[in-house]
């Protein structure tokens, strides 16, 4: 089972949440300009990725927020969890030498109304937590 | 104990060749839906100089990995058409390969525990029935009748309403399917080839036209793709997308017992689905991990919800312990159907997008991607299985119409 760190409540087993999918795929700007293709692709055609994959997670019995996770596909490692409307971060080549500026959400408490995320440290913890980088896995729990 | 005491060797099913330089044909991907599609183009279709590559061991993918339900009983039209043709080539399939691989007609029970559930069952008996697939309605009593030990008291959070029954349904021993087709392709001048990972594709333009390994380069007319979880990193090698995404998918065997289980038993609503191996096991699988997934591996919530499910529906199982667990990696799509047909990329062909069920599908895979590969155009069964009807609309949602135990 996976443990996953809500942003706003901390470390929780994968249980408590639901899956969304592929992250950063944005409503067409122009629905009705778009070709059967493109709409194909919107609606059916997602990346498959063999390894860090960008994705969404829902946090359904906890806090209901929405928030993005970069995760291994194949390790079943999560690198990264990041805001809603949050760029994907950049992963560093080694975890250890990752330095702590893209910890540093630029838009603090983007995705929660509560408000106190952001502040004590990187994306993907809970408040208060002790921590790693962002680019620190925080989890890499499989079966 | 020296070797002059061990037994000779039994003969070996299949050679395992170098490959050569060229071949009409490359399949990608040796399990059973590659050796199914190597077999039936060799034997309908006269192609022999061809080859299968295999990145690990024969059939050590999902062939050596699913629960070996084969039944027919979906909804839709196309998908009856093209499991039943499946099934009618599993009931001739072991005399037809000279193998008894146990392909045992013990019927596949659908447990209905809700109104819902015995609605959607009745009707899908009805649409069975009229596509020429056997099926039944069955009674609570009936179902105790066929399986006594089936729990039908009011004493569970969803009591047995009934369930639909397809008597010909089965299961077989999927490793012996595997080297049935696998002894044949050998014999008819197949190559199967091992060990051999593709890395690349060589193309002219659009067209492909070789494929890099790592055991060196092959040059091809045709390839066709029976890759299942790695179709789309497959396709992106070649250039192009698949609506696909793969997930793990666990299932799980018991200690060996005494048969108890005379038949199979899948319900989707408490979710989880049961047989009894020949050897004895008990074999339970369920729905797909929720993630993304290439690990052959999932999280243990999943099995537990299937254990906890199966103690409901049997409780004599409640003292039964689990030997092992382990997980596959499965291609779904978002209609719950397979991608049988032509690719984007000239000369190369997709067979993938079987999800959860590929197995019971392994002749007919075989058989209409062999005739596509060999002729350049669909058969009437994998027709309405195009790559295109993501475009076009004509999805056939075989989700939760179908019995399929997602």
């Amino acid at each position: 089972m996976l443990l996953i760190s809500c942003p706003n409540c901390g470390p929780r087993d994968e249980t408590e949440f639901h899956y969304g999918g592929q992250a950063h795929v944005a409503y067409p700007e122009s629905p009705n300009d778009l070709t059967d293709r493109e709409w194909a692709e919107y609606l059916f055609y997602r990346e498959n990725t063999k390894g860090t994959f960008a994705e969404r997670w829902v946090h359904s019995t906890g806090c209901r927020q929405w928030f993005n996770m970069l995760r291994d596909t194949v390790t079943y490692e999560i690198h990264s969890i990041y805001g809603m409307g949050q760029p994907r971060p950049e992963l560093q080549a080694s975890a250890a030498s990752a330095g702590a500026s893209k910890s540093d959400p630029t838009q603090p408490g983007e995705f929660t109304q509560s408000g106190d995320f952001g502040q004590a440290s990187a994306p993907g913890l809970a408040p208060g937590a002790t921590a790693p980088t962002a680019t620190t896995p925080i989890s890499s729990e499989g079966v | 104990m020296s070797a002059d005491h061990l037994p000779e060797h039994p003969d070996f099913l299949w050679r395992n060749p170098d490959p050569k330089k060229s071949y009409d044909a490359v399949i990608v991907g040796g399990g059973g839906h590659g050796l199914a599609t190597a077999y039936f183009l060799a034997k309908n279709h006269g192609m022999t100089n061809i080859a299968i590559l295999e990145k690990g061991w024969l059939a050590g993918g999902n062939m050596a990995r699913n629960t070996t339900i084969i039944r027919s009983n979906y909804l839709w039209d196309e998908s009856a058409a093209i499991y039943e043709h499946a099934l009618k080539l599993w009931e001739i399939l072991p005399e037809e390969l000279e193998y008894d691989f146990l392909f045992s007609q013990r019927g596949v029970m659908n447990l209905a525990h809700t109104l819902g559930d015995v609605r959607e069952s009745v009707r899908r008996v009805g649409a069975n029935r009229l596509n020429g697939v056997d099926a039944e309605w069955l009674d609570p009593q009936q179902v105790k009748e066929l399986c006594p030990i089936l729990n039908i008291s009011d004493n569970i959070r969803y009591p047995v309403m009934g369930a639909t029954y397809q008597p010909r349904a089965g299961i077989a021993k999927h490793d012996h399917v595997a080297w049935a087709f696998a002894r044949k392709c050998d014999e008819l001048g197949v190559d199967i080839i091992q060990n051999c990972e593709v890395t690349g594709f060589i193309k002219d333009g659009n067209r492909v036209t070789g494929v890099k390994t790592t055991r060196g380069n092959i040059n091809t007319e045709k390839v066709g793709l029976c890759a299942a979880g790695h179709s789309s990193v497959l396709a992106e090698m070649a250039g192009f997308r698949l609506p696909i995404q793969s997930h793990p998918l666990q299932a799980l065997v018991s200690e060996l017992h005494e048969p108890v289980h005379p038949t199979v038993v899948m319900s989707n609503h408490v979710h989880v689905y049961v047989s009894q191996a020949h050897k004895g096991e008990l074999v339970m699988g369920a729905g797909v991990d929720s993630y993304n997934g290439y690990g052959q591996r999932g999280s243990f919530h999943v099995i537990e919800e299937q254990m906890a499910a199966a103690v409901e529906l049997f409780p004599i199982f409640a003292r039964a312990h689990v030997l092992r667990t382990w997980g596959g990696i499965v291609d779904t799509t978002l209609d719950a159907s397979p991608i049988v047909g032509l690719s984007p990329v000239e000369n190369m062909f997709v067979n993938c997008g079987w999800g959860t069920g590929g197995f019971k599908g392994t002749p007919a895979a075989g058989l209409t991607f062999a005739h596509t590969i060999a002729t350049g155009a669909p058969h009437t069964l994998n027709k309405p299985f195009a790559l295109e009807r993501f475009e076009t609309g004509a999805l056939i949602d075989e989700h939760g119409a179908a019995a399929v135990a997602h």
